[in-house]
């Protein structure tokens, strides 16, 4: 049974997006973006929350986005899937799936691309299923809304899937309430209900924050193997260092609305560019015995939006900063394959 | 839904019932002797005492209490003095005239209030909403009677369209049954319309959005399921209020009903009339209830779960 799943899921199969992925030579040396985010402002009013932000994702590949709360991880995937609830709202940029951009779709047009080409994995799996609705039939929605089956044997198909993000017994879970059913479960039912149209991008909002660190590393192998399985491309929202570590290609880390830097992941753990990339990996326990047996933090808070420095908003919590920090720093490359927004990239404390 | 959770439902009814009958019993005694109540105060006392002695009175309170209970059982509601007929019957006789009106505001406020409601909520902060909400309020405040002086002028007095009084077409029903479900569909819009506003901002409706579920579809399969229980709730509770609000206005439009029938029961001291009135709604609201809580188990899996269940 499982292998019929396995076949059905495969990257290649999915055909179902009208346009196929362009290559941008200039653009991704590695592989071809399935999601390219280009310049992307969120706000409301007058304030932005998210400011700038630009990345993109390759098939197969994970991006991690990383940052304190409130730096904007969140709001960037929400704008990515055209979730945005008012007042918030994307002001400018794009975002590209294959060769579609999407903020020029209609909902409709959008509507078809949810859940069928990109899918979003969230927060709080147990709050992010209907209640009242059996799981398997939750599962079975995207199938019946997107195929076009009927439900019964959209629901097959569920329990299926159900067995292949690892839940024993599907047959019997998918009549199962979310309440009767652990967080970790819950999460297994979100991966399911994502995949269940073989995306070529799964977003995947803080997916593991809400679990025990044993669950939280079953889910992490889980969505690891999916991926591997179906090279779908995966954008993960953490602020867990440990995560990225375990799962990231790529990392992108932001802080007050922008990302400040980018590059791979052991090039980013190894030599970060930006000072504020640098006090997150400082603040990780097994940096412990470096740091003299007292744990670092970094001083100061996140400024509020409204109410950002002029200039580099990392500026006032800085080591490094200089007069010249008022400036905005650009995004440029530093050693390679990194980039970041700093005037001293890459420089000592 | 488990058996237990049915069972127990029933029990509980079971018992509310019996503390009506009670209540009923108990009131009726405080009330006064219904013997020097019912006949004219010159009564000679020898015919007092054979009243008391004919209707049991006479007897130690808990023996009473007990034949009582047990005639409630046998259907025995008692006799009504003014109709010389057992007080059940008269009654029933009058129950589906109730009904027909009760059934059709019914119907009038869930169509009315339920559906306004999800419009307001759906049309948030627009002038939708804004009308839908002025005109609840205008359902709150106004008294029923007043409504329905109010309706008699316009549609009897005044364009002539509609009777005022009487029974025996739709044309008849009209009035009545707005006039009754009026402040009715006012309270269950404003529930519909605070209970689906506060599920569409759950997250489970973002997953829908995220999967890409159309509209309507997240309307009808995501958002109503979960906003239904305060929804029941309320039509459920307001229902009392409805059966309540027929002994005012079934006497506005001449509707012999059982509110009316309550009115000159009341006027004419029918004990046994009323008693088996008051129980009759007393059984209603308990069946409404029942029906309620079972509803609850049918919308919302997490009620009505037996703890073993939860580990399945």
């Amino acid at each position: 049974m499982t292998a019929a799943v396995l076949t059905k899921v495969g990257v290649g199969s999915a055909g179902a997006l009208p346009v196929e992925p362009t290559i941008d030579p200039a653009r991704a040396p590695a592989a071809t973006p399935v999601l390219a985010i280009e310049g992307l402002t969120v706000g409301t009013g007058a304030v932005d929350l998210v400011i700038d932000v630009s990345f993109e994702v390759a098939a197969g590949e994970t991006l991690c986005l990383v940052g304190e709360s409130g730096c904007g991880k969140s709001l960037t995937c929400l704008a990515a899937m055209g979730l945005l609830a008012e007042p918030v709202r994307r002001k400018s940029g794009s975002v590209r799936l294959g060769a579609t951009e999407l903020t020029s779709l209609d909902d409709r047009r959008l509507r078809d691309i949810r859940g069928r080409d990109m899918a979003m994995i969230f927060q709080d799996p147990v709050a992010s299923l209907n209640p009242v609705q059996r799981v398997g039939r939750q599962v079975a929605e995207a199938l019946v809304v997107h195929e076009g089956i009927a439900m019964r044997s959209a629901m097959r198909r569920a329990v299926e899937l159900l067995g292949r993000v690892g839940i024993a017994r599907p047959n019997e879970r998918a009549n199962a309430y979310p309440h009767q059913l652990s967080g970790g479960m819950c999460q297994r039912v979100m991966i399911a209900m994502a995949l269940a149209c073989r995306p070529k991008v799964i977003v995947a909002d803080e997916a593991t924050t809400a679990l025990d660190v044993t669950t939280q590393a079953q889910i992490l192998a889980l969505m690891k193997t999916l991926q591997d399985e179906t090279g779908t491309a995966m954008i993960f929202v953490t602020h867990d260092l440990s995560v990225v570590a375990e799962i990231a290609d790529r990392v992108a880390v932001m802080y007050s609305g922008r990302i400040v830097e980018t590059g791979p992941v052991d090039a980013l753990f190894d030599h970060p560019a930006h000072p504020y990339t640098r006090g997150l990996m400082d603040c990780r326990l097994h940096a412990l015995s470096a740091a003299g047996g007292r744990l670092a933090a970094i001083g100061g808070t996140v400024p509020r939006p409204s109410a950002r420095p002029v200039g580099c908003a990392f500026r006032p919590r800085c080591p490094r900063a200089e007069e010249r920090c008022e400036m905005v720093p650009e995004l440029k490359p530093f050693a390679g394959s990194q980039s970041a927004a700093c005037h001293f990239p890459g420089s000592a404390r | 839904m488990s058996l237990r959770f049915i069972l127990g439902k029933l029990l509980r009814a079971f018992l509310t019932l019996l503390l009506a009958v009670t209540f009923v019993f108990i009131v009726l005694r405080m009330s006064g002797d219904p013997v020097s109540q019912m006949l004219p105060d010159d009564t000679p006392a020898s015919v007092v005492a054979a009243y008391r002695q004919m209707w049991g009175l006479d007897r130690p309170l808990p023996e009473q209490y007990a034949r009582y209970v047990a005639g409630i059982l046998h259907g025995d509601f008692g006799f009504s003095f003014r109709d010389n007929r057992p007080a059940l019957d008269v009654v029933l006789e009058r129950v589906p005239l109730s009904l027909e009106l009760g059934l059709t505001a019914l119907a009038l406020t869930i169509v009315l209030g339920i559906g306004g409601g999800i419009l307001a909520a759906l049309k948030r902060g627009t002038s939708v909403d804004h009308a839908t909400m002025a005109f609840t309020i205008m359902g709150h405040s106004m008294p029923n009677f007043f409504l329905g002086i109010l309706l008699i002028l316009a549609f009897a007095m005044t364009w002539r369209i509609l009777p005022s009084s009487g029974t025996g077409s739709w044309r008849h029903l009209v009035m009545p049954a707005v006039t009754l479900g009026t402040s009715y569909a006012a309270t269950v819009a404003r529930f519909t319309r605070s209970s689906l506003l506060e599920v569409l901002h759950q997250p489970f409706m973002r997953t829908a959005r995220a999967k890409g579920v159309p509209f309507r579809r997240r309307i009808l399969g995501h958002a109503l399921p979960n906003a239904g229980i305060p929804i029941v709730t309320v039509v459920g509770l307001r229902l009392g209020a409805l059966i309540g609000a027929a002994v005012v206005v079934e006497p506005v439009f001449a509707w012999p009903g059982v509110g009316q029938l309550l009115v000159s029961a009341v006027a004419f001291r029918d004990l046994a009339i009323v008693q088996t009135i008051v129980l009759l709604i007393a059984f209603t609201m308990v069946v409404v209830n029942f029906l309620v809580d079972l509803t609850y188990g049918w919308l919302d899996p997490r009620i009505g779960m037996v703890s073993g269940e939860a580990a399945a």
